[in-house]
């Protein structure tokens, strides 16, 4: 499991932490307004070596039947992941055309 | 296809969302280790880009118990929760820290120095990225000579940091720690590899990770884990493990590649001449013959 993004945006006075300790894994923004390139797979030609899930800083990157899947809600479009795929299966696309 | 390395680690993301730089090392090391050691591990994160990025009320990106320590003190820290969960009667967790070259060579390496003395069963991990970026590329004692930071510009007379890269790894390995290495995370299975065996040995264990920083180093995004082949290939760092009182060589390369060309790649280092290159390249060569002289292949 990963942390995930909460659906409720607000605080009430009650729940504002007393202290400085607050619930691990709690997301509440996504990062995919940084991207300007996005990586798309080529599901025909990705084996799943799952070179790129090692290697993805943000970790964005799993396996799903054997074929890399990306949570574009976390992804920064860094392309380490085209640069470490040896068989071209991942490509970098703009996000506005 | 099965990846071995892929396999023998958590599937589950336990350093996601944070707001780091597109293609950050440091993250990368941050979550290629938390993924080896697990839900239970307790990390302790100072002053630095890691827990800057981390900790964002309400945006909290470690989904394992986590706390920012003060710049100085991680490892002291780290003995405290390792001690206050040893003293409640825990056994499975792992104490593991993660800062910044600043915050172990130079602002936190007497609590490092103290917590190996006194031989606490924690990890520390420094994630290297050779100067202090949180705060806008200042100079640290782990910037290698010739690299242009805010504090050490670049001029027609001063070509950036005229001081050498403090040696962190040997500085731990001389206290007779269990275990200390070094890592890049061009190098993911050797780095999950020495973070696995670091824990499993007992006493304190210090890891060297070199992470290069894209906004820092003046490279682009997708080019930091290129980088941190290069600065291994062209031996201007090396992969090295110290255990039992003896140095190891993990990895050398058979030939080094060119040092003008890793430099020349980088922004920090465009400005700098022939004669500087030569400098650091004798330098390299002087490093590898006292490798090669004391350390195990």
């Amino acid at each position: 499991m990963r942390p995930y993004v909460r659906e409720k945006k607000d605080f009430t006075f009650d729940e504002v932490p007393e202290n400085t300790s607050f619930e691990a894994g709690y997301l509440t923004t996504v990062n995919s307004g940084w991207r300007s390139i996005r990586p798309v797979i080529s599901t025909n030609k990705c084996v799943g070596c799952e070179q790129c899930y090692l290697y993805c800083p943000d970790g964005v990157i799993s396996i799903a039947e054997g074929k890399a899947v990306i949570d574009y809600d976390f992804c920064k479009g860094c392309g380490i992941c085209a640069k470490i795929c040896r068989i071209g299966a991942i490509e970098m696309e703009a996000e506005r055309k | 296809m099965a990846n071995k390395v892929a396999e023998s680690i958590s599937r589950e993301e336990f350093f996601y969302g944070h707001k780091a730089c597109a293609g950050c090392g440091g993250s990368l090391a941050v979550r290629a280790a938390l993924k080896v050691l697990g839900p239970n591990a307790v990390s302790v994160l100072p002053a630095g880009c890691m827990s800057a990025v981390g900790f964002n009320f309400p945006q909290l990106c470690f989904s394992n118990n986590s706390i920012i320590s003060t710049f100085a003190g991680t490892a002291s820290m780290l003995t405290g929760v390792e001690a206050g969960l040893r003293a409640r009667g825990f056994k499975d967790f792992t104490a593991v820290g993660f800062a910044g070259d600043g915050g172990t060579a130079d602002i936190g390496i007497q609590a490092l120095s103290g917590a190996i003395d006194r031989n606490d069963n924690i990890i520390y991990i420094c994630y290297d990225n050779e100067a202090y970026m949180n705060t806008g590329i200042q100079k640290s004692g782990l910037t290698p000579f010739g690299a242009k930071t805010t504090t050490t510009p670049a001029g027609s007379n001063i070509h950036g940091n005229l001081h050498n890269k403090k040696n962190m790894f040997e500085i731990a390995a001389a206290h007779d720690i269990p275990y200390a290495a070094t890592a890049s995370i061009g190098n993911i299975p050797d780095f999950i590899a020495k973070v696995k065996k670091a824990s499993q040995i007992k006493g304190t264990k210090y890891i060297h990770v070199i992470a290069p920083c894209p906004t820092g180093w003046g490279v682009a995004p997708d080019q930091t884990v290129e980088i941190a082949k290069e600065v291994v290939e062209s031996g201007l760092w090396y992969l090295a493990e110290y255990e039992n009182g003896t140095f190891k060589l993990n990895y050398k390369p058979k030939e080094f590649s060119s040092v003008e060309a890793y430099l020349k790649k980088q922004g920090r280092f465009k400005h700098l001449t022939d004669d500087d290159i030569q400098i650091i390249t004798a330098s390299r060569d002087k490093k590898w013959e006292y490798i090669n002289r004391t350390f195990e292949l």
